[in-house]
């Protein structure tokens, strides 16, 4: 069972392959999309590479879920996400800081729930099973 | 021209790895402009040799029931080119596959010097999509059939069959 700084190497490792980047782009607080300029087929990329270098199988839509809110206005009004909205990123992305999120809940900013901390916690837990 | 840019695989591992040869000849238009006086092989076609590969190998893994695109290269490195009179061995690897497409490790070489080295992202295309439409790809596949490529296909336990078996 890998540490979490040894997960951490690894992940940051894959994401200077993947996104072609520097090593010192890569921090835990970087969000993909915004800071390391990840595009959607970079996420089926990075998904492969996890896979090789831990050795396991992540789920269509577990990591990376897509169409979050789905123009759902339950979920999504005047832009703003819902408390609705707010347990449901909880729930689908239990590893990423949604608290943060929630304080300035813009629907533009839901891809800033994707850090590099994001992929390590997810990580942490699927190796510890 | 027909945009077939491999002659002929001489192994092909069903979900495992794969070899095609590419023959340069001076009969290629294209190598008299790149470049006069100096014919090789453009990177971009070994590429799309390397693609072409990689991509009936995963293509082939699920009986062509998915339309494979070129999604990504996330590295292409090359050492040395390919002239008229050399033949170029392309190799590719599977190294991931899954619903949503799949990933390759190749290599290009002449002999025994490596002339490029590429990793490939391919991504899996709804067929209901209005853009897989005008993907040809059944085509393709069909048409390289037709020609005898896939004739030395193995299924993945290693038997030799004549036309390519699942894992």
């Amino acid at each position: 069972m890998p540490t979490q700084d040894e997960i951490y190497e690894k992940v940051a490792e894959t994401l200077v392959d993947a996104l072609g980047l520097d090593d010192d782009e890569v921090t835990p607080e970087a969000t993909l999309v915004g800071d390391l300029g990840a595009e959607s087929i970079d996420f089926l990329d990075i998904v492969f590479r996890l896979e090789k270098t831990f050795d396991l199988k992540i789920p269509r839509g577990e990591l990376f879920p897509e169409n979050l809110t789905a123009g759902d206005p339950e979920l999504v009004q005047e832009g703003v996400v819902t408390d609705k909205g707010i347990s449901m990123l909880k729930e689908k992305l239990p590893f990423a800081d949604v608290e943060k999120f929630a304080s300035d809940p813009k629907v533009e900013n839901i891809g800033d729930l994707f850090t590099v901390q994001m992929v390590v916690n997810y990580l942490g837990q699927k190796l510890a099973g | 021209m027909r945009w077939i840019w491999i002659d002929r695989f001489t192994e092909f591992v069903s979900g495992s790895h794969a070899t095609a040869l590419k023959n340069v000849t001076l009969a290629e238009e294209y190598l008299h402009d790149h470049y006069p006086g100096f014919p090789v092989m453009p990177g971009s076609l070994i590429m799309e040799g390397l693609a072409q590969t990689g991509g009936i190998l995963l293509g082939e893994k699920n009986d062509f029931e998915h339309v494979v695109i070129l999604a990504k290269i996330p590295k292409l490195e090359f050492h040395s080119w390919a002239c008229p009179g050399e033949t170029l061995t392309y190799h590719a690897k599977l190294l991931e596959s899954s619903e949503q497409g799949g990933m390759v490790e190749c290599t290009a070489t002449v002999g025994e010097r490596t002339v490029a080295e590429a990793e490939i992202v391919f991504a899996h295309v709804d067929k209901t999509r209005p853009e897989a439409a005008a993907i040809d790809q059944k085509n393709f596949v069909f048409s390289m059939r037709l020609l005898g490529v896939m004739d030395v296909g193995k299924a993945g336990d290693g038997s030799t069959s004549i036309t390519v078996v699942d894992n």
